[in-house]
């Protein structure tokens, strides 16, 4: 099962959607509560990074037989140095975009800690890929 | 403890509750958005000042049971109808974090 969503950049108010729509498809689907959790985390944060840093995106995610693969795919500013913005506390969140509680700097820790695969690369002032893997089952 | 119970016992006033009878052993306090969806509980009662939609959003995929605001801050519309639809309560205390804090520890360790 393949779902897309576009996200806007700024569009706060849709932040979120993209998650809980996967949220609903995989609890209908009686997939293990923890393993659901550790999607949505990181589904949310990814979602949240496009609308908080890039102009415009696309969220593919493709919920298999035995892992769902979460696709991200932004046009905006781009991550220059893709290892300093995963360390935590690293933020170059907008002081609106801070008032609201976001830019702590953990949101791309959070996706690292919760997937089971995390690869993201980016081009500076294009944008930025990110393709999360999350096994459903542990064998 | 029941949800019921603490808005009684701490005065809270309530924007949305569907949940009364959901029972609360403990809470997560940050106003940090991304802390919370790493470290906070299922279960658990969200107390911050933020009151926009991302955190009702937030509460609903966490399954956190509702949202505190302190120091008397006001929800914003289309937060408390998001928390509304994902039967998120949303209550509003005039204490400050610290204090309500502490006022919800000792209620939920009394009966323990
Ligand atoms: N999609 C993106 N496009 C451009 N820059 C990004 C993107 N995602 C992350 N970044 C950069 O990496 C930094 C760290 O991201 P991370 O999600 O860890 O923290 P944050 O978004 O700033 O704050 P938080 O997620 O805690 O609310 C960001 O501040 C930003 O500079
Ligand atoms: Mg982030």
């Amino acid at each position: 099962m393949e779902y897309v969503f576009e996200i806007n950049g700024g569009d706060f108010s849709s932040g979120g959607n993209a998650s809980s729509t996967i949220k609903r498809a995989l609890k209908e689907r009686n997939v293990d509560p923890l393993v659901i959790k550790r999607i949505v985390v990181a589904l949310f944060e990814a979602e949240i990074n496009v609308v908080a840093h890039a102009d415009h995106g696309t969220i593919t995610v493709i919920i298999e037989e035995h892992q769902v693969q979460m696709f991200v795919k932004d046009f905006g500013p781009g991550i220059e140095d893709i290892e300093l913005a995963m360390s935590e506390g690293y933020s170059t969140a907008s002081d609106t975009v801070r008032e609201m509680g976001f830019g702590a700097g953990m949101g791309l820790p959070n996706i690292k800690k919760n997937a089971d695969v995390f690869e993201i690369e980016s081009v500076k002032g294009l944008g930025t890929n990110a393709h999360i893997i999350i096994y459903l089952k542990n064998d | 403890m029941k949800l019921s119970e603490i808005v009684r016992e701490l005065n809270l006033k309530v924007e949305s509750i569907a949940n009364q009878d959901a029972t609360i052993i403990s809470a997560y306090a940050s106003d940090l958005l991304s802390d919370v969806m790493g470290n906070a509980k299922a279960g658990q009662i969200w107390i911050t000042m933020q009151t926009h939609k991302n955190v009702a959003a937030i509460a609903s995929l966490k399954d956190i049971q509702a949202v505190v605001i302190i120091n008397n801050g006001t929800p914003e519309k289309d937060m408390v109808m998001h928390a509304k639809n994902e039967n998120v309560a949303v209550l509003i205390t005039d204490l400050p974090c610290y204090e309500f804090c502490a006022a919800l520890h000792k209620l939920i360790n009394c009966e323990i």
